[in-house]
């Protein structure tokens, strides 16, 4: 008898969970106008507001960025993609806890962490779909890429870190709040360190309250980082990679005492 | 019964919804603070950002914080169109709109009382954003009388753009279709003479875009009164856009209203 209840099926390997969850996620992402065009269009709308209605800022004394203001920008929007990229993935996730369904994903689970790793790896998938579309629309509207290959390769690495530390980040919160009520929370902190950072002009170009803020904001090494890429003139690579690991690190932890928090909740 | 005048009857129907109205904004902390914090989180990080903006040829001032203190009025009214809408949505959802459908109540009375959540708001809003951007350091060139009408302006916006929450509520009867609306709406405001003058935008598409978008003149309307002091044509342009929103907005939602209540 007891063998026959060991024999239940109960996925108990973690990646076999995590493999089911994402597939359920990206699928839910893809069939639903509601979640795909608003992931596909933030992105865009920013690019164009920022590339487009702001271009007269390349002109400004000190701006000197070798690929023009639609490459400086085109760095912006695509790390802040990956970032919202992983708060919608936490939204989705807080949903299902809130309908119920996390819960039955934690009563299929043997390695709830894969839990976790799915949502990652569906943040992952919707992050490369909104890049290809992001990146399509820069290119054909004439953004100059002076990188290398590597370069370009360094700089999508960079929003995929931020891809991750941000899903891992919003699954934290998730899972503590198990409700879409706790959207704010996910996205308004991920908001305010975004926009923190040097977004319209070069960290040497800000001043006052701002550039001190930025200075100390681990995003700024980041865009950095990623506008050197661009460009073809590296800079802060190693600062900008060292933040790229810690974010998620950081995180993970975060994530995985939600985890216990929601396990223990029942 | 021929004694109770119609417009009296009209004014009480307005003013009971209108309290309604009122109250609920009131009691929803959530509709209030983030459509006052969240203009002004953008107004400081923009204002901190785009300083250097000031030093193109042409920029009509050498303060952006007074350039882009408009924005928050837009912002703050953009917030109206889901505040309203979501309000009306509720109602519908609940089945109040059908309880009131049964009484005597004109459609006119309930659109305009559910406005006045609306207008209180706006008021609210208008007020924290130019305090904020005064005690700030903006500069407010058409004077006290300037902030008025500058006040007025703003509640005036809001409104207009709440018909278009109702409008959206009637005609969806949801208030996450609503909420769905709001990246829409804001995608007016990115594609405008928002960060930069109409002059200054370089880019001839985006120029062309800006140039037909109405928020574009909503927010010279408002530039006006911060930097050049008193320039009629442009007061009168921003008030007559929004006063076009508004009686765009109530024709549509007076149309979704009657559809809604033949449906029920």
């Amino acid at each position: 008898m007891s063998d026959h209840r060991s024999a239940e099926p109960r996925t108990t390997n973690r990646i076999t969970v995590a493999r089911a969850v994402a597939w359920r996620s990206v699928h839910n992402f893809l069939n639903n106008p509601a979640f795909l065009v608003p992931a596909l269009m933030f992105p865009l709308f920013f690019f164009v507001s920022f590339a487009g209605g702001l271009a007269a800022i390349g002109d400004v004394p000190g701006f000197d960025f070798p690929s023009g203001y639609t490459a400086f920008q085109f760095v912006f929007v695509l790390l802040q993609s990956a970032a919202f990229g992983g708060v919608f993935t936490g939204f989705a996730m807080a949903r299902d806890f809130e309908t119920g369904f996390g819960r039955r994903y934690m009563l299929a689970a043997g390695h709830r962490s894969g839990i976790v790793l799915g949502y990652a790896l569906a943040a992952l998938v919707r992050a490369f779909i909104t890049w290809a579309v992001l990146t399509t629309v820069a290119v054909v509207a004439g953004m100059e890429v002076g990188g290398s290959g590597g370069e370009i390769v360094a700089l999508y690495l960079l929003a995929i870190f931020v891809n991750l530390a941000a899903t891992l980040w919003s699954a934290g919160v998730a899972l503590r709040v198990r409700s879409i009520q706790g959207g704010p929370l996910m996205q308004f902190p991920t908001f305010l360190i975004l926009f923190l950072a040097p977004v319209y002009v070069p960290l040497s170009l800000l001043t006052g309250w701002i550039h001190a803020v930025a200075s100390i904001n681990p995003i700024t090494a980041l865009l950095e980082a990623g506008r050197g890429f661009i460009s073809g003139d590296p800079t802060v690579v190693l600062l900008a990679f060292a933040v790229a690991f810690a974010l998620p690190l950081l995180f993970a932890l975060w994530a995985k005492a939600g985890l216990r928090r929601a396990e223990a909740a029942g | 019964m021929s004694a109770t005048p119609v417009t009296g009857s009209l004014a009480t129907q307005v003013g009971q919804l209108a309290h309604r109205s009122i109250l609920r904004t009131l009691r929803q902390p959530a509709q209030i603070v983030p459509a006052i914090v969240f203009p002004l989180f953008l107004l400081a990080v923009n204002s901190g950002g785009l300083k250097d903006a000031t030093q193109l040829p042409g920029f009509p001032t050498d303060s952006y914080l007074t350039f882009i203190l408009a924005v928050p009025f837009i912002q703050g009214a953009l917030f109206s169109v889901m505040n309203s809408g979501t309000d009306l949505a509720r109602d519908i959802e609940t089945g109040f709109l059908n309880r009131l459908a049964l009484t005597p109540l004109r459609g006119a009375a309930l659109l305009s009382g559910l406005l006045a959540g609306a207008f209180v708001l706006g008021v609210v809003q208008a007020v924290a954003y130019l305090a904020v951007g005064l005690i700030a350091g903006a500069e407010l060139a058409a004077g006290a009388a300037g902030g008025l009408v500058l006040v007025a302006l703003s509640v005036t916006i809001t409104v207009a753009f709440g018909t278009i929450g109702l409008f959206a509520a009637l005609r969806f009867g949801s208030g996450e279709a609503v909420q769905g609306l709001f990246p829409v709406f804001f995608v007016f405001l990115f594609l405008s003479a928002m960060a930069l003058p109409l002059d200054l935008l370089t880019t001839s598409w985006f120029h062309a875009i800006a140039s037909v978008n109405p928020v574009t003149y909503l927010l010279e309307a408002i530039r006006s009164l911060l930097i050049e002091g008193w320039n009629v044509g442009q007061l009168a342009l921003g008030f007559g856009i929004a006063a076009a929103i508004g009686a765009l907005g109530m024709t549509a939602a007076s149309s979704a209203l009657k559809t809604r209540l033949v449906r029920t």
